[in-house]
């Protein structure tokens, strides 16, 4: 991972996802359409438009999480690395221990905090318990949350708020050291004040991370992101940079949507 | 007038009818409790006088001497628990395949519905079958056999209930697991089980209560013993049969035994209900 | 690399490297697709197993019925005469005995069923539900050799001192109707096994008539509730005919179960190979039968002929069952199509 990232001269920086012709189906149904689009490194990619437009869709190709579903498919190339995420012979759960998610309603295991973070690393590597702990501590300070558990890690992941909640299960994600961090409406069930601190975290979490969330909430995006790309109907109609979508649009569609012609 | 002004002889009868009605239904629920209190009255009384220690120490008497049940409570112990030690993993694996991997294709749905039809069948059926399979082949009666009639009914009521519990399972948990890099059994066994824990736990206890008072099968594959007896491959007595056999029969004393053996057995099953139901809505 | 949070820096400086880099599978990786593989046909063999099960229960019951059908063919379903001396068995008593038994049970049953889910649904006050509930339920929880007890020792008497006398001082008057009754009052028989019987059904038609009652759709009873219907009305008119299948579907279950009672029903149904017009009268049911003679037959014929009534009974259950089973699938999924 490097720790430098230099600017290309115009446009965007070293591309961490590059995704070509991705196409996706429920069943018959078309749902993404030819998309071409290049997550760029250390910055976080919102994705943005109505409801249906495919953009948790195409944010659960990047992890394969279609794959527990047989009706759905996807064709087309996700490169990582050099490799096609798609159809890559290697186990799939290294690719996702590269790429974590965090998903809208928080999902904390039915097991102490501990445990919770414990569970993704347990599944890779075989650490010793002193080295677990320092693990566990630093994936929890590092999701904001050390502090308000450290006195209860044998507690249950139930009992903490549903801010904490999410906080928990994004330092779950962050314990395996991914690359790719894929967030879909992280903050859509929680109140206002845990979501500021969530979306504090997002920008803490750049510096490691490449960050991509999918919001149907504008000014969310407009708040957090570096990039955005705006979706509509399965297609990718615009993606660049977050100030310049937002104030000047190139396409009508993305303009249209944004100042809330339709919903 | 209008239609709902008492005066109004339709809007009476009407009335008249819904009490009538609702008067007949708080009747049946009565009539239910009633069977309920006297049933359970009666085993109190008649099997308070045999609830004695001597009922767990002695062996079951010729008639005309004193005696107890305890051959009798043992091999149902033991037939009870290997019943459930053999229908339990089977239920659980077989439920697992149902609400986890068996999304398309026949045998998910063929399979849940011939689960609830054995679920309700004859449990005298039951014990046929394993007669005919086991004690014919092996030409003699054995508590392993009165075991395996009491796993085979032990199987459809975990299925059934890990099933369902595991279907309760949030899908968002499953992917979370997933989306860490779990692989499909971890997910199940790590995740999955553990969130449905109390549920499949319930039903292996309403299982247990279930082929604890279960006579049928026991008929004719454990037969009886008269004798204490832990060797499961000879035919081992049982509570259900001794009582069946003790009250069929002439004898006062062996009346008693049978009543305390009722009452044992009830105050299991009914202990065993209540408490699996409350500790599953904890 | 520190980040300065709210929760102050932390010491502890990870590395960066993870052994998920281009490095060989660590050790826990490499059986994933093995432990799958197993664990997933482990998981269909036992699924597969319970599948075959009834499959498997039919056959050998065929099997084990052979010599008794190849002697006795169609006809061993409607011949009355069982003398294990002569070797001439059939089935009609028992079947007969089998049949009313349930008959008489789904009678009494059916609408004491439908009384307790009325309550429970919509009289009783919620706190009550659930004790109330729980207390039906432990009727179904109560094994039935007890009610065979309690029948024996505790109601037959009383029946046969009360009820008996009072039966046939009324309906034994009724022209027609006498034959029902006739016959000196002992307690058991045909009516005394059908009551128990009625008993041990009612909870799980009331269960399922229960759940069925609590699937209408609140707004649709609140639809005529607002039109200033009466509960009785509401019901009848509407939560009755949505819960239509349901409820026939919860009727067959509890036929299901009334067919194959065994211990309940042989210690009051008087074990007699006899046929006879009143319900006073002892008589036999399929269960009955094998279980007081089973163990004592003798003669390949005579347990083949055992067996063969064991077939009948298991055809008829599983049939009644897989009717209801199809009827509540039904009601559920329409219920699907409608959520």
């Amino acid at each position: 991972m490097n720790a430098v990232l230099q600017d290309a001269p115009a446009g965007l920086p070293a591309a961490k996802l590059e995704v070509h012709d991705l196409d996706f189906h429920y069943g018959s149904f078309h749902a993404l359409k030819r998309v071409n689009l290049e997550i760029p490194a250390n910055r976080v990619t919102a994705f943005i438009g109505p409801s249906g437009c495919g953009k948790s869709t195409l944010l659960r190709t990047f992890n394969r999480m279609f794959e527990l579903y047989p009706e759905q498919r996807a064709s087309g190339e996700i490169m990582m690395g050099g490799e096609n995420i798609l159809t890559t012979k290697r186990d799939i759960s290294l690719i996702r221990a590269k790429i974590g998610m965090v998903f809208q309603k928080p999902t904390p295991f039915p097991m102490s905090i501990y445990d919770n973070i414990a569970f993704g690393v347990r599944l890779f590597e075989d650490l010793s318990r002193a080295r677990m702990d320092e693990r566990v501590e630093w994936a929890l300070t590092k999701a904001a949350l050390w502090n308000e558990v450290k006195d209860k890690l044998q507690q249950s992941g139930n009992g903490l708020s549903g801010g904490q909640q999410q906080r928990l299960c994004i330092a779950r994600a962050i314990a395996v050291k991914p690359e790719v961090l894929l967030m879909d409406e992280p903050c859509s069930a929680l109140d206002p004040i845990s979501t500021a601190k969530v979306e504090e975290l997002i920008a803490e979490l750049k510096a490691d991370y490449t960050v991509v969330i999918v919001t149907h909430n504008m000014q969310q995006a407009a708040r957090v992101s570096d990039y955005t790309a705006y979706m509509y109907l399965g297609e990718l109609v615009e993606f660049g940079d977050t100030d310049q979508v937002f104030l000047k649009p190139a396409k009508q569609a993305t303009e249209d949507y944004i100042t809330g012609r339709f919903g | 007038m209008s239609a709902v002004e008492p005066v109004n002889p339709a809007y009476r009868r009407r009335k008249r009818r819904n009490a009538l009605m609702m008067s007949l239904s708080a009747v049946a629920l009565a009539f239910g409790l009633f069977w309920l209190f006297w049933i359970l009255g009666v085993l109190l009384w008649e099997g308070a006088a045999a609830l004695r220690p001597s009922l767990f120490v002695q062996m079951t008497p010729p008639p005309g001497s004193d005696g107890g049940l305890a051959n009798a409570i043992f091999g149902s112990v033991l037939m009870a628990g290997a019943g459930a030690l053999i229908g339990t993993p089977v239920g659980i694996l077989a439920g697992t395949y149902l609400a986890e991997y068996g999304r398309r294709g026949w045998l998910t749905p063929a399979t849940r519905f011939i689960n609830d039809v054995l679920l309700s069948a004859p449990s005298i059926v039951i014990g046929l079958f394993v007669y005919t399979v086991w004690v014919a082949q092996f030409r003699h009666f054995s508590g392993w056999a009165g075991a395996l009639a009491l796993a085979i009914i032990v199987v459809p009521v975990v299925v059934r209930t890990t099933d369902d519990m595991l279907k309760l399972v949030p899908h968002s948990l499953r992917e979370a697991a997933a989306a860490l890099g779990a692989p499909t059994w971890k997910v199940i066994t790590l995740v999955s089980y553990r969130a449905a824990r109390a549920g499949i736990v319930t039903g292996v206890l309403l299982a247990i209560a279930r082929i604890t008072g279960e006579t049928a099968p026991l008929l004719f594959t454990a037969l009886n013993n008269q004798f204490w007896s832990a060797d499961m491959d000879k035919p081992m007595a049982n509570l259900p049969v001794v009582i069946f056999q003790f009250a069929m029969s002439p004898y006062e004393d062996w009346h008693r035994l049978a009543w305390g053996g009722a009452a044992l057995i009830t105050l299991f099953v009914l202990a065993i209900n209540i408490a699996a139901r409350a500790f599953f809505r904890k | 690399m520190t980040a300065v949070l709210d929760n102050g820096p932390f010491t502890v400086a990870p590395d960066r490297a993870t052994v998920l880099e281009h490095a060989p599978p660590p050790p826990m990786l490499r059986n994933n697709a093995l432990m799958d593989a197993i664990f997933r046909n482990v998981t269909r063999f036992f699924a597969f197993l319970v599948f075959s099960l009834l499959a498997g229960i039919l056959l050998s019951l065929l099997a084990g019925a052979v010599p008794s059908m190849r002697q006795f063919g169609l006809p061993f379903l409607w011949h009355a005469e069982w003398d294990p001396v002569k070797e001439q068995f059939g089935a009609l008593v028992p079947i007969v005995g089998t049949l009313g038994t349930s008959f008489i049970a789904l009678l009494i049953a059916i609408p004491v069923s439908f009384g307790i889910a009325v309550f429970l649904t919509e009289l009783s006050p919620v706190w009550l539900r659930r004790p109330l509930g729980t207390a039906i339920e432990m009727l179904a929880a109560i094994p039935s050799i007890i009610y065979g007890m309690w029948g024996l020792f505790v109601f037959a008497p009383v029946f046969q001192l009360y009820v008996q006398p009072l039966l046939k001082k009324t309906i034994g008057q009724v022209p027609y109707l006498s034959g029902i009754v006739a016959g000196p009052p002992m307690g058991i028989g045909m009516l005394t096994a059908g009551i128990i019987l009625a008993i041990m059904v009612i909870p799980f038609i009331t269960a399922v008539m229960r759940d069925v009652f609590e699937i209408v759709p609140a707004m649709l009873k609140e639809s005529a509730y607002g039109l200033g219907s009466t509960t009785w009305e509401v019901v009848r008119h509407v939560v009755l005919p949505y819960a239509k299948v349901g409820v026939i579907g919860g009727i067959m279950l509890g036929l299901g179960r009334a067919l194959g009672e065994t211990m309940a029903v042989t210690f009051v149904i008087g074990n007699a190979h006899q046929l006879s017009a009143s319900l006073f009268a002892p008589g036999n049911s399929i269960a009955s039968a094998l279980a007081n003679e089973f163990t004592e037959a003798v003669g390949d014929l005579y347990t083949s002929s055992l067996i063969e009534l064991g077939l009948i009974l298991f055809l008829i259950t599983t049939i009644v069952l897989a009717c209801s089973k199809l009827l509540l699938l039904q009601l559920a999924k329409r219920e699907g199509t409608n959520a």
